[in-house]
């Protein structure tokens, strides 16, 4: 997002033009690329969404294939989690991480920049499969089998391009840790750390934790398909299921992993806008490590309805159930920072406010997907795409948002144009709440996801959450549009940048020169 | 897919056309009135299990709400009070052990408070025993096959004709002048009102999910393993839902329906369906194999005699109904989808037995399933006679059902 | 934590760069050549190629760079903890088969079987079939088939593989005395035992395919047996290389009794192959 790095700080005599980008070891540059990659992902994705919605502005099938239906779906969902919603954390982590722990760069620097650029080689994978014969991948993206198996030329692809996104994360999350671990300033003590640092340190944990079990799943997959192995085959001894255990011991910390940041950049945001230090550092620290353990003992709540022995949904139940306990202290935590404030409402500040609105009913939503005998009602309905939405969207991505802005000045020196970001969020937050809200209450009428028409009682509903997305979608473009003319110039930023800013971070000129802490700074 | 489509789509007239509906609903959500006719909630439904789960789910929505209203009460309070515009100076406070213990302990009792009744409801979901009548459910890629197994019949229920002219793409039907649009099928399963009905639920080729919101949930339908689910309903009436698992292409094209029938039409159901014994199975082309669990009659050669009239003319009907979705109804397949086209087919058009053989066995690790299990020699010899035959493949082959038994 | 001053960062490098294509090619070619296309296999070799050009290139850097004395403590922290969180990851991926093993021994076993809530699929779908382990599933997919024995070979490579966990250990000893002679002799020795399990693995392979009848479609018994010891395999060889190019390195004088963290990772992989070994030993072959 930045290009004004280049032209401030101190010398580097390393290449020029493409090939700095190509061969940069400096975590700034690797910074931007990934927030710039994350921007791009994020519009092929939601104009993935957009097919999606249009399609299903009315009954009876307008526009496209049914086929086709699927396998938007299914890559609209890969490529906003691993191409948008995972690299913007990262690549807010690659910025932000070594400015507030006071290091001179990431700890493996020419690591770093192969993370980032194995993802832009597998999204050309991923996504070449749209020009293949038999088109993309259309098995959801949660990939079960049998059903993937019977994907076409594109399965292949799909397998090793997960297994390239998985190479990615699991370096970048190694990466992070030991720059957490080693590289701190004197005086940094892991209690003295700023809190999107330690949800990064327990994301990057969870990442090298689950990121290889879904490579192994994956991997069991393609032998199934061309090598005669039977591990999801009953006739074989295997069991279908499996799959969906292996998946989910994944896939069920991965849906942390895309919302533990988003609570460290929302952590950082209140206390700077409420100016009063953030209420109960140290439960914070606490609930997001609760948060990390209880999400590996939780998977099989995704599979309620596929006939588990009665000891194990109750005891999937309970744990699930749990979760709302460090959850809820965190929204506390929240809320408590915020009284007896004195608020200032910045546009990081109004996302940073819908996210905790928003998150805590697409959580409410998620508790009550928790009780077992409901679940076998809402389950692969419009209530579960409603509660994932609400979680992700006015969630992971209103809380990437907020920290854009946030860091924005810090990134290139000038301030974005505070009234078209207010213009921004009041669109997206009216949009979004168009979009997804009535999708619970479709859901509950009984109309299952992935299914490209549907029965006409849902009509009303889903033409109210299509137009909702296309004004979401649309007034995505003044984010970008915003983000560049940033970058381009503008009112020159502070040091401090915000009035109630506090950290390291903020003690560094704006723009942030290419080297910052090479000499490390005393924290007290 | 073309963005100008999407495009021209949003300036097309249908949008005003249907803008009318849209204002409509918005002015429901309003008032909160009319809702009565509105579908914003969960069914309560017809057994008592979903009835419970109906109570349940609503007990935990007034519970989130109470959450609600108190957390945001306080939030929305200090974004008015606490702002710096009204010149108050920040609080220094930064914990309070106090405060943090009891917002930990509330929510625990809260949560145990909930997953009391739930577990309680869960146990007797569970409880499959005694049940008064047997099903097995079958899904296949996109059908269900119901199998009266203590009586000896089954039969497949696929999507409505009219609901499956309609949904074409493009096909110029509006879905409201269609009754159930996708929630009618051929043939529904029928119950008798008040029975403990017990469904056996397995899959053919991938996992599909058997969904009836009004009797109180659904049951993944997994292939090579058999899953339990009941329901008791204490009202006659037609119940609909649909398959709520993906799938693959019509996925979207499989509903359930359900009719719940007082005990005597349920005799006479029984009576008109199943095999008298020692008599021969009629030839009507409708009544598909079952699955080899129950003794079936052996199926006895057909009293109709086998002839090229005969054999294209049931063809037609069964290769839109267990073909169609795939190769289409006019035999050109979908490229795009990987669905090979039937119409000039090397194979349709080549050797008949390689042509039987896959209409038997399927091709494995495709979508080309094996219809050998699924369809009788009639109906197989009828669909490949009129796969050789229609849109010019003009073998004249006249394929028999003695042929599809040989090559079984 | 003081150690940061003076951090060793690199300047700009190719090699990431490469690396990253490398791998492209390498799965673009595979996933070619799965479809079926001809050139795939040349495309994925390329890949291959280019993936180890890379390795010696950035390898090579990252020695001169440590020989020429830019590596203090922090750096060496740093790679350390690289190293740790690599294996862990690498016991993530293990853990997956072992629990696709457990799964299908504990539970899919058993309810083909008839257990737990599954009587009916028994029942219905395999009436004839009992759970029992070793088993190719209730079609008998791929045949008759003979078990592989704990005893014999497998029990030769477990003792050639647990002396060579005590071979490097007396190696890494000997080189934090500077006893440079019997580092190399036991660096030797421990690549060569590394070697020689490889070579009576693939012979295992080549009697199990040909006289047995035990093969990657043998059921699931079949698949988690290959799956498993097959990615152990893979394991071992790469740390094998691995151990040639610190000996290589030893040979060549690197490393001091105080600073040699390419050699303690290469042990530390060693031994992380070793115990997987000794999971795989217990659960696939002897239970
Ligand atoms: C960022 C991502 C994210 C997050 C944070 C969550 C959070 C939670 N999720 Fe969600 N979930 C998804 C992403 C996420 N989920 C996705 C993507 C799917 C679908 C995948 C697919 O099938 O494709 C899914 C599906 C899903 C299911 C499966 C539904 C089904 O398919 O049938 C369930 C079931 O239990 C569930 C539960 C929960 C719970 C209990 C939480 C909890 O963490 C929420 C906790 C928060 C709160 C409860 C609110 C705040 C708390 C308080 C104010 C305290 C007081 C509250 C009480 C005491 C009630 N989720
Ligand atoms: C982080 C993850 C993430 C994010 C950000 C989103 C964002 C959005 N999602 Fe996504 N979604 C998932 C994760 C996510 N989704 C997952 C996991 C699934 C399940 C998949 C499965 O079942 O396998 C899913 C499924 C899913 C469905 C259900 C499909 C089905 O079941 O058949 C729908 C339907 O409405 C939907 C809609 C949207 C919309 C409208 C947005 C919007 O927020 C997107 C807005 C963004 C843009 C629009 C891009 C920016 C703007 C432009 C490109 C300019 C041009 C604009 C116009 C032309 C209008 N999503
Ligand atoms: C679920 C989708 C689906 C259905 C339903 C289906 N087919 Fe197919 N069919 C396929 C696919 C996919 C292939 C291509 C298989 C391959 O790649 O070899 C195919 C191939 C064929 C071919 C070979 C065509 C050629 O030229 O290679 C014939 C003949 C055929 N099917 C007959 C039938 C018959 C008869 C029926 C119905 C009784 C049927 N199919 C139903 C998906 C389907
Ligand atoms: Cu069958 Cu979905
Ligand atoms: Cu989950």
């Amino acid at each position: 997002m930045s290009t004004a790095t280049t032209t401030h700080g101190h010398e580097d005599h390393g290449p020029t033009g493409i090939r700095r980008w190509l061969t940069t070891t400096n975590h700034k540059d690797i910074g931007t690329m990934y927030l710039v990659f994350s921007l791009l992902m994020f519009f092929v994705g939601g104009a993935m969404a957009m097919v999606i919605r249009a399609e299903l502005f009315q009954p009876g099938l307008q526009l496209v294939d049914p086929g086709f239906f699927n396998q938007m779906t299914t890559m609209h969902a890969l490529v906003m989690i691993f191409g948008a919603v995972m690299p913007a954390f990262v690549g807010l982590a690659n910025w932000m991480v070594p400015l507030m722990v006071g290091a001179p760069d990431m700890a493996l620097p020419r690591l770093n920049n192969w993370s980032f650029w194995i993802l832009p080689f597998a999204f050309t994978l991923l996504l070449s499969t749209l020009f293949l014969p038999g088109g993309a991948p259309a098995g959801g993206w949660t990939m079960y089998p049998p059903l993937v198996l019977q994907t076409g030329n594109a399965f292949p692809f799909l397998i090793f391009s997960v297994h390239l996104m998985g190479i990615s994360s699991i370096m970048g999350a190694i990466n992070i840790i030991v720059t957490i671990m080693n590289m701190r300033a004197p005086g940094m003590t892991l209690l003295k750390m700023p809190l999107f640092v330690w949800t990064w340190l327990i994301t990057a944990y969870l990442l090298i934790l689950v990121m290889p079990v879904l490579a192994g799943a994956v991997t069991m997959l393609l032998t199934d398909k061309y090598f005669g192995t039977s591990f999801f085959l009953a006739a074989g001894g295997g069991d279908p299921v499996m799959f969906q255990h292996i998946f989910w011991f994944f896939g069920h910390p991965e849906v942390y992993i895309m919302i533990l940041p988003a609570f460290g950049i929302i952590s950082e945001i209140i206390p700077t806008f409420s100016r009063k230090p953030l209420f109960g550092y140290s439960s914070m620290v606490y609930a997001t490590a609760s948060i990390a353990f209880l999400s590996f003992i939780v998977w099989a709540h995704h599979m309620f309805t596929v006939g588990m022995p009665l000891a194990g949904q109750l005891f999937f139940m309970f744990a699930t159930m749990l979760i709302a306990v460090p959850t809820g202290v965190k929204v506390f935590n929240w809320v408590a920072t915020m009284w007896k404030g004195a608020m200032t409402f910045e546009t990081p500040m109004l996302f940073a406010l819908a996210f905790v609105f928003l998150f805590t009913i697409g959580g409410f939503s998620g508790l009550m997907l928790a009780i077992v005998p409901a679940d076998v009602q809402y389950h692969d309905s419009y209530f579960v795409v409603a509660h994932f939405h609400y979680v992700l969207v006015p969630g992971a991505v209103f809380a990437i948002m907020a920290g854009v802005y946030y860091w924005l000045p810090k990134w290139t020196g000038y301030m974005y144009d505070e009234k078209m970001g207010k213009l921004h969020f009041w669109i997206s937050a009216i949009s979004v709440n168009l979009t997804f809200f009535p999708m619970h209450f479709v859901g509950l009428a009984g109309m299952p996801r992935r299914i490209p028409d549907y029965a006409t009682q849902f009509a009303d509903f889903n033409m109210i959450a299509s137009v909702g997305a296309f004004v979401f979608g649309v007034s995505q473009l003044l984010f970008a549009w915003n983000i560049y003319k940033c970058a381009r110039g503008g009112k020159k930023a502070t040091a401090q940048v915000w009035e109630g800013a506090q950290g390291l971070e903020w003690t560094v000129p704006s723009p942030a020169p290419h080297h910052t802490f090479d000499t490390p700074p005393v924290v007290k | 897919m073309s963005l100008i489509k999407i495009w021209e789509f949003g300036q097309m007239s249908i949008f005003f056309g249907t803008f009318r509906r849209a204002s409509l609903a918005l002015g429901l959500l309003l008032p909160g009135a009319a809702m009565a006719d509105w579908e914003l909630n969960m069914p309560k439904g017809v057994t008592g299990i979903s009835a419970e789960v109906y109570d349940l789910h609503m007990l935990i929505f007034l519970v989130c709400v109470v959450i609600a209203v108190v957390v945001f009460g306080a939030m929305i309070y200090s974004i008015f009070a606490h702002r710096k515009s009204l010149g108050v100076q920040p609080a220094k406070f930064s914990h309070s052990t106090k405060a943090e213990i009891i917002w930990t302990i509330i929510p625990i009792g809260i949560l145990v408070a909930m997953a009391v009744p739930a577990a309680d409801t869960l146990i007797r979901m569970e409880d499959t025993r005694n049940s008064d009548l047997t099903v097995k459910v079958t899904g296949y890629q996109w059908k269900w096959h119901y199998d009266y197994i203590d009586e000896g019949f089954g039969f497949f229920s696929t999507l409505d004709r009219q609901s499956d002219l309609a949904r074409q793409v493009g096909s110029g039907i509006d879905p409201s002048t269609v009754d159930n649009y996708l929630l009618e099928v051929d043939n529904p399963l029928v119950v008798p009102v008040g029975a403990k009905v017990r469904l056996l639920m397995t899959a053919n080729d991938v996992i599909h999910s058997w969904w009836v919101p009004e009797l109180g949930g659904k049951k993944d339908a997994i292939p090579g393993y058999v899953n339990e689910f009941w329901f008791q309903a204490e009202e006659p009436g037609i119940y609909r839902g649909q398959c709520a698992e993906l799938c693959g292409r019509d996925h979207g094209f499989m509903p359930v329906v359900v009719r719940v029938v007082p005990e005597a039409e349920y005799a006479d159901f029984i009576a008109a369906n199943a095999p008298p014994k020692a008599e021969v199975v009629p030839a009507s082309l409708s009544a598909p194999a079952s699955e080899a669990v129950i003794a079936v009659p052996a199926a006895a050669p057909a009293p109709v005699e086998w002839s090229m009239d005969v054999a294209m003319g049931e063809g037609e009907g069964l290769y839109n109904a267990h073909c169609g979705a795939c190769h289409q109804p006019n035999g050109q397949g979908l490229a795009a989808a990987g669905f090979p086209a039937i119409a000039g087919s090397a194979v349709a058009t080549g050797d008949i037995a390689a042509h039987i053989d896959i209409g038997v066995h399927g091709r494995p690790g495709t979508a080309m399933a094996a219809f050998g299990p699924q369809l009788s020699d009639e109906e197989l010899a009828a669909i490949i006679t009129y796969q050789r035959n229609a849109w010019g493949n003009g073998t004249g082959d006249l394929v028999t059902p003695a042929d599809i038994a040989a090559a079984r | 934590m003081d150690q940061t001053h003076g951090y060793y960062v690199p300047h700009s490098s190719n090699w990431p760069f490469v690396g990253a294509i490398g791998l492209f090619l390498l799965m673009f070619g595979v996933s070619t050549a799965l479809n079926g296309a001809g050139f795939g296999s040349w495309v994925a070799w390329i890949g291959v190629a280019v993936v180890l050009f890379m390795m010696v290139g950035w390898f090579g850097n990252v020695i001169s760079e440590s020989e020429a004395g830019m590596y203090n403590l922090a750096e060496d922290r740093s790679f350390r903890m690289g190293m740790t969180w690599f294996i862990i990851s690498e016991v993530m991926f293990f853990a997956a088969f072992f629990g696709a093993l457990f799964y299908a021994r504990q539970m899919a076993i058993p309810w083909l079987g008839g257990e737990g809530n599954n009587f009916f699929t028994h029942l219905f779908l395999y009436p004839e079939f009992s759970a029992e382990w070793p088993t190719n599933g209730p079609n008998a997919l791929g045949g008759d088939y003979q078990v592989m024995a704990a005893t014999g070979l497998p029990l030769i490579n477990t003792l050639i593989l647990l002396t060579s966990g005590v071979t490097i250990t007396i190696a890494h000893h000997a080189l934090k005395e500077n006893n440079r002679s019997l580092t190399a002799w036991m660096l030797f020795a421990t690549l060569s035992l590394g070697f020689i399990f490889v070579g009576l693995q693939a012979y295992e392979y080549y009697h199990a395919y040909h006289a047995m009848n035990l093969k990657l479609s043998t059921g699931i018994y079949g698949s988690t047996f290959f799956m498993l010891t097959g990615f152990h395999g893979m394991h071992v060889t790469l740390g094998a290389i691995m151990l040639t190019v610190i000996w290589i390195r030893v040979l060549k004088g690197h490393f001091t009794p105080s600073h040699h963290f390419a050699f303690e990772g290469v042990a530390w992989y060693w031994h992380f192959v070793d115990v997987v070994w000794l999971g795989l030993y217990i659960f696939v072959y002897w239970l």
